[in-house]
């Protein structure tokens, strides 16, 4: 396809293979014209393909552990909505009291430590040391060095996240958490107790990463307008409109607020949403069809839902919530490097839901699975994921076995807003025919604020160069920049 | 305290990258005295809160460019730009132990593991099986020399 894109006589192409610091390899496309000025913006994201392949023929009741594997960073994510598949598939309506707190702190659990994970060692660098700073220190190792006691913090919040997991599912990492129609083992009291010790640190280190974040964000003018582009919304809401992460309806509405729809039961989501195929990108574009393919992309993610919601149900995150919303004025911030901030919020969110989760008696109960109803061969499950919303649909046979399935992950959402954003600051930084380290770190931070899982979890070593090319308008290299896995940069032309 | 940790890391959903985890599953089941067996997807800064809780440790990993079958090797903390994803090399991640902890990372080898294809969904190759196969050998003959017993 890219042999399509140089035929063009006017357009020149730019090329910058994978990004570095998100997960997995990508590629960014910038065409050219004659004047050097960009005319489209393709981030491709090479690996993000055989999803579906991959669970079909499998029994249903494996599915929520086969998900497992999809992602490196998210693994309970996947699990958790393939759960609420499988929950209708066994004809389950409503889990137990403890069940469905159990899933709900597992989920929290799961987003705390992925958002922890996501300030602390992947953009807490740009932020504390400026996106032209020097890439040697611009990493978390730079962070340990010079702000150790924040860098610290960012490990034991990400710790504690994959604690409360381990607790629940058993294990680390592939534990058996769920089971249709509920959960698969108890949380002790002697485990409740132990998640206890750390909840108050927990919630102070999740305070100060607000703020910091909240800091950076409005005392830095050029934080609003670096790569920020006016997008619609799409995010699950609480039957009230509170921010909702496990389950709810869909709510949509448009760059000024307007209202799509609203408290929509996802279980129809192919009624409100459908996704093109484009021949140069493993990855689907989804798009409400109520405003159709040109205009009805979206934004997913924790930018999505803070702006999205009518309000958080938890104080600390209520009260930076309004002054979210102080700073926009009323109305969205459509700020790309918001996101930042809305995810400081929701981390605060969660280690709020888990101190009240954990001071539930119920939390420790022993009711974990509800009454089987009549088998179904259809299940969606929905859920907001770290990176935003994620939908499971299955299809299975008369034995139980998945005839067909569909998933639209996070990073699929936000797939034409980034290309958006990319396009914002190439526009931006791109000068003439050499491509910069500088320009290429300004993309990564556009990209990087979507916190895109590009390849969902192949990491080898040795897998993970960083090549930067520069064609001319007849396909002839014009420069190349190949940074290594150990951060190495060469110029290979 | 343990006396070794043995962390594998890899996708045992993604081909060849579950050679870490494999190897991590054969060792366990020998149930070794103060061995602790750990596995994750990828390597990351917090599990410098493991290496705080051993001797010794030893990494596994899946290579696509790894001389055949493995490459063991004792490896040291590396102040590099290794951070090109959602994941860290363990040189690096050793490094960050002694700016987390104040004080040098305990001794730590690194075998690295032969892969060839890591498509989602795919078993293990049959030659990435085959180095499992000498890997494993290798690491028994190791922990024999350590003087690790069966518990």
């Amino acid at each position: 396809m890219e042999q399509n894109i140089t035929s063009s006589p006017n357009l020149r192409r730019v090329a910058i293979d994978p990004i570095s610091r998100v997960e997995g390899h990508g590629k960014i496309t910038l065409l050219l014209d004659d004047e050097n000025h960009i005319h489209e913006a393709r981030f491709h994201i090479v690996e993000f393909r055989g999803f579906e392949k991959f669970i079909q023929g499998r029994p249903y009741w494996e599915v929520p552990f086969l998900v497992q594997r999809l992602c490196g960073i998210c693994p309970v994510s996947h699990q958790l909505a393939a759960a609420k598949a499988v929950d209708q598939l066994v004809g389950v309506e409503r889990l137990t009291p403890t069940a469905e707190k159990l899933r709900r702190l597992l989920h929290f659990g799961q987003t705390l430590q992925s958002h922890a994970l996501h300030f602390f060692h992947l953009s807490s660098p740009d932020l504390l040391f400026g996106f032209g700073s020097n890439p040697a220190q611009r990493n978390i190792v730079g962070v340990l060095d010079k702000y150790p006691e924040l860098a610290l913090k960012g490990v034991k919040l990400r710790k504690y996240g994959q604690q409360v997991i381990a607790a629940i599912a058993g294990k680390r990492i592939h534990g058996t958490a769920t089971v249709p129609g509920g959960m698969n083992k108890i949380l002790t009291i002697a485990e409740r107790d132990a998640l206890l010790v750390d909840i108050k640190d927990i919630l102070a280190w999740s305070q100060d990463a607000l703020a910091l974040n909240e800091q950076i964000h409005t005392a830095n003018p050029e934080h609003r307008d670096f790569a920020t582009i006016r997008s619609n919304f799409l995010s699950m809401v609480g039957s009230g409109g509170e921010l909702e992460i496990y389950h709810g309806g869909l709510r949509a509405r448009s760059a000024s607020g307007a209202t799509i729809f609203d408290q929509f039961d996802y279980r129809g989501y192919q009624q409100i949403i459908r996704e093109e195929v484009r021949p140069w990108s493993y990855m689907k574009f989804p798009f409400l069809i109520e405003l159709g393919k040109e205009q009805g992309w979206y934004r997913v993610g924790p930018l999505a839902r803070v702006n999205n919601c009518d309000f958080i149900s938890t104080p600390l995150a209520e009260a930076a919530r309004k002054r979210f919303k102080e700073f926009g004025q009323g109305g969205f911030v459509h700020d790309t490097l918001a996101y930042h901030w809305a995810r400081m919020i929701e981390a605060l969110h969660c280690a709020e839901a888990i101190y009240m989760l954990l001071h539930d008696d119920e939390i420790t109960g022993t009711d974990l699975v509800a009454d089987l109803g009549e088998k179904r061969r259809e299940g969606i499950g929905v859920i907001e994921a770290p990176r935003g919303t994620l939908f499971h649909h299955y299809q299975i046979d008369e034995e139980g076995l998945i005839t067909k399935a569909n998933l639209i992950v996070s990073t699929t959402g936000n797939n034409q807003a980034m290309n958006e954003s990319v396009r914002s600051v190439a526009n931006a930084y791109l000068d003439g025919r050499e491509i910069t380290e500088g320009l290429l770190n300004h993309l990564e931070v556009a990209v990087r604020a979507y916190d895109p899982c590009l390849s969902c979890a192949t990491h080898a070593l040795g897998k993970m160069p960083l090549q930067v090319e520069l064609l001319d308008a007849d396909g002839m290299l014009v420069d190349r920049l190949t940074k290594g896995g150990n951060g190495v940069i060469e110029r290979t032309v | 305290m343990v006396k070794l940790l043995l962390f594998g890391y890899g996708n045992p959903g993604r081909g060849d990258d579950a050679l870490g985890p494999e190897l991590i599953g054969r060792i366990a089941q020998l149930h070794l005295a103060d061995v602790e067996c750990q596995n994750d997807m990828q390597l990351q800064v917090e599990h410098v809160t493991d290496l705080a809780a051993c001797k010794r440790v030893l990494f596994i990993d899946a290579d696509i460019s790894c001389a055949e079958p493995f490459d063991f090797s004792e490896i040291g903390a590396v102040k590099d730009d290794s951070y090109t994803s959602h994941a860290m090399s363990p040189t690096a991640l050793l490094h960050a132990y002694s700016q987390v902890y104040g004080k040098d990372a305990p001794p730590a080898f690194l075998l690295r593991i032969r892969g060839y294809d890591f498509e989602l969904g795919d078993p293990l190759t049959g030659k990435a099986s085959a180095n499992l196969e000498r890997a494993t050998e290798k690491v028994r003959d190791w922990l024999a020399d350590i003087q690790v017993v069966r518990e």
